[in-house]
């Protein structure tokens, strides 16, 4: 594109050029208006002129009669000026004055009007003027005028001084205009040069403010204020994926250690197998950790909704508690479960199941008392409470510092007292996905001690109904069926 | 028995048919979905194995096909996806069971033998009553006995000892009896399945010179007389 081409069409010419239009329209009705008001000032100076004329003449008439008028007009008519006179018999015919010719109807009635003339020793009738007639005894006509020349100069004046000012009022708006659209493209352009840099992958650049506080600092400074989220949220991610690199590449080198040093130092067939059977049980782990990772993405992108229905919460939670029940017994913790009412809830019931197993599976494996006399506990409850589902798992363990409580949903993050632990930091990561995917969230809490796992999620929308009215109005299901959403 | 690969990956088709042959079967292998319906439609296979991403035609597609045209064979999907939906929309197709990739062998084998068996055994009718060894296990009225004295099982106990005896003498893994008897399909990241059938194994085994309830090392479980020899 030339620089003239972009030039037009940039948004701040269009408008310059609309503004243009809007002025020049302005001033011609503003100097129409200021001729207008000359020519009927001039007008009005006119005849005042020819109204002290009549006065004059009228005291000669008085004074000396007919003789005297005309002797009077004689000599007026003589002295150049652009007063006119003429006196003429009944008939028309001119007695003295020096007006050569003028329309006869004008001299038949009395009176002030505007009429085309010719004066005396110039032939022709281009002249005009305004005159009064009056008719005198006898029915002589005078007549009294003056010449408008020096009104059509005066129009001509302001006719050129209109087009002047039109010419300048372009000229000038267009190279304003053409100076303010350059500098307002120039600063587009240095925003547009900005941004490819930083398309390019320099995220550090940021776009010029150049201190005045106009519109285009404003919106440098919150495009910079974009550009700084959007370096955070990259930070973030790279911050992520250095973790899933860092973790994966624990076991990775374990395993590859356990094979190397099997395959160096393993006497008989025995040995071998041992060392075959522990690579692909770590092999599994590692298996077990990308398919976490991958429900996790898939969950955040929200894509697990096609298997929803309606489903009880409460008999999840249990069935999860009695599968763990066992295994907590072995390892010496009580686990109790409390549901007792259904808890219609709508989603997948698989993984509300998985995220209940990872909060008891957490429980049982960090939620050893601190002290050795406590015996250890971990209760699980599901009840219903405000229109939502309320599962909880308590357990009474060290509990988790307010401060790391955010984080330790994040991936990855694990606390340093559960470093020397088997575990990936993936599972709170996947129940808080979970939560979020059927539009809950989970909540830790400090249990006085130990932690409080607690997974709220909304009731089904049917049994919010019955529960309370004002309750579903609150809260807009986060799941529709399937069958409701394809008829939307 | 006589098992069909449908797999376009030649490299784990081989694997799996020569792991399959290891194991006493017959592999044939199709490398695309076409080929693997007319394969499927014409030969006796005992179980097809499916993978859900193939050329030519989609594995859903071609099991969908094949139940239009009224081949029962069981199918066992293998995919790489392996999401909660996708293996609710597998068993919707029409397959019979479904696996992740990667599995282990153990897992796939103890799932295809159950499949092919349990044709076998549905067109017979299943029994009322289990009999392994002295161990009887009676369907209808919930009770168990071994030696003629009853045992009293907790009702998720009862299910376990149902789903094993139901496939004596088969290698039923850990997430089979998930699946089965406690009706999940995600991974409980522990080895929770293992307390439980340590539990039945001491109401089951305890005090008796035989045990029936064998652990299958890197495989999972099976409950056999260890007097009969396995078939």
């Amino acid at each position: 594109m030339s620089a003239l081409g972009k030039l037009f069409r940039s948004t701040a010419f269009r408008l310059l050029l609309a503004y243009l239009f809007v002025f020049t329209v302005f001033a011609f009705f503003a100097l129409g208006y200021v001729a207008w008001n000359a020519r009927r000032v001039l007008d009005d100076q006119i005849v005042n002129i020819i109204e002290a004329e009549i006065n004059g003449l009228s005291e000669q008439y008085r004074t000396g009669g007919l003789r005297r008028l005309v002797g009077t007009i004689e000599q007026r008519a003589a002295e150049p000026g652009a007063s006119l006179y003429l006196v003429t018999t009944p008939a028309g015919e001119r007695i003295v004055g020096n007006v050569a010719a003028i329309p006869a109807e004008v001299l038949q009635r009395p009176g002030q009007r505007e009429t085309n003339y010719a004066r005396a020793g110039d032939a022709e009738m281009p002249h005009r003027a305004i005159v009064r007639v009056f008719v005198l005894p006898g029915g002589f006509r005078l007549l009294v005028g003056r010449d408008v020349e020096e009104r059509a100069r005066l129009r001509e004046v302001i006719r050129r001084a209109f087009g002047w000012s039109l010419l300048l009022v372009g000229v000038l708006g267009l190279l304003g205009g053409w100076f303010v659209t350059k500098r307002v493209l120039k600063r587009v352009d240095d925003m547009g040069e900005t941004s490819r840099t930083i398309m390019a992958g320099d995220l550090s650049g940021r776009l010029r403010v150049g201190g005045a506080g106009d519109e285009f600092d404003r919106l440098a400074q919150n495009l910079n204020a974009m550009l700084e989220r959007i370096s955070e949220l990259m930070a973030g991610m790279k911050e992520v994926s250095d973790n899933i690199a860092h973790d994966l590449k624990t076991p990775l080198t374990r395993l590859r250690n356990k094979a190397d040093a099997a395959l160096r130092s393993a006497k008989g067939m025995e040995e071998l197998r041992a060392a075959l059977e522990a690579t692909i049980e770590e092999s599994d782990n590692l298996i077990r950790v990308f398919n976490a990772l991958l429900m996790i993405a898939r969950l955040e992108a929200g894509n697990a909704r096609e298997t929803t229905g309606e489903f009880d919460a409460a008999e999840v939670a249990r069935g999860v508690a009695e599968l763990y029940e066992a295994l907590a017994e072995e390892a010496g913790v009580a686990l109790r479960a409390q549901i007792d009412q259904p808890l219609p809830v709508h989603g997948n019931r698989e993984l509300l199941g998985q995220a209940v197993a990872n909060l008891i599976d957490n429980a049982l494996k960090y939620g050893a008392p601190a002290h050795p006399g406590m015996t250890a506990t971990v209760e699980v409850t599901a009840r219903r409470a405000d229109g939502h589902v309320v599962i909880a798992v308590a357990d009474r363990g060290p509990g988790i510092p307010e401060s790391e409580r955010g984080r330790v949903t994040e991936r990855f993050v694990r606390l340093e007292s559960a470093r020397s632990r088997p575990g990936f930091g993936l599972g709170l990561s996947l129940v808080s996905a979970v939560a979020r995917l059927h539009g809950g969230v989970l909540k830790l809490e400090d249990n006085a001690p130990g932690l409080r796992a607690v997974l709220q999620l909304p009731l089904a929308p049917a049994a919010q109904g019955q529960a309370a009215e004002h309750v579903a109005k609150r809260a807009a299901p986060p799941f529709v069926p399937v069958e409701a959403r394809r008829a939307v | 028995m006589r098992i069909l690969i449908i797999e376009d990956d030649p490299e784990a088709a081989a694997y799996l048919a020569k792991a399959l042959r290891e194991a006493g079967h017959v592999a044939d292998h199709a490398g695309d979905g076409i080929d693997g319906y007319a394969l499927a439609r014409e030969g006796a296979y005992d179980v097809l194995i499916v993978d859900r991403m193939l050329p030519k035609l989609d594995g859903l597609s071609l099991i969908r096909s094949l139940r239009e045209q009224g081949v029962d064979t069981p199918v066992l999907i293998l995919s790489a996806l392996g999401q909660v939906d996708d293996r609710v929309k597998g068993l919707r197709a029409g397959s019979d069971d479904y696996l992740t990739k990667p599995y282990a062998f153990s897992e796939l084998l103890a799932r295809i033998e159950v499949l092919a068996r349990r044709r076998a055994v549905s067109s017979a009718g299943e029994p009322t009553v289990y009999r392994v060894g002295d161990l009887e296990l009676d369907r209808l009225s919930h009770r168990v006995s071994r030696g003629g004295t009853e045992i009293v099982l907790q009702p998720r106990e009862f299910r376990l000892l149902e789903y094993l005896m139901k496939n004596a003498g088969q290698v039923v893994t850990r997430t089979m009896l998930l699946e089965h008897v406690w009706d999940y399909h995600f991974d409980p990241q522990t080895n929770v399945i293992d307390v439980h059938v340590s539990r039945l194994r001491s109401k089951i085994d305890k005090g008796f010179d035989r045990p029936l309830i064998h652990t299958v090392r890197g495989a999972g479980y099976m409950v056999r007389d260890s007097a009969t020899v396995r078939a």
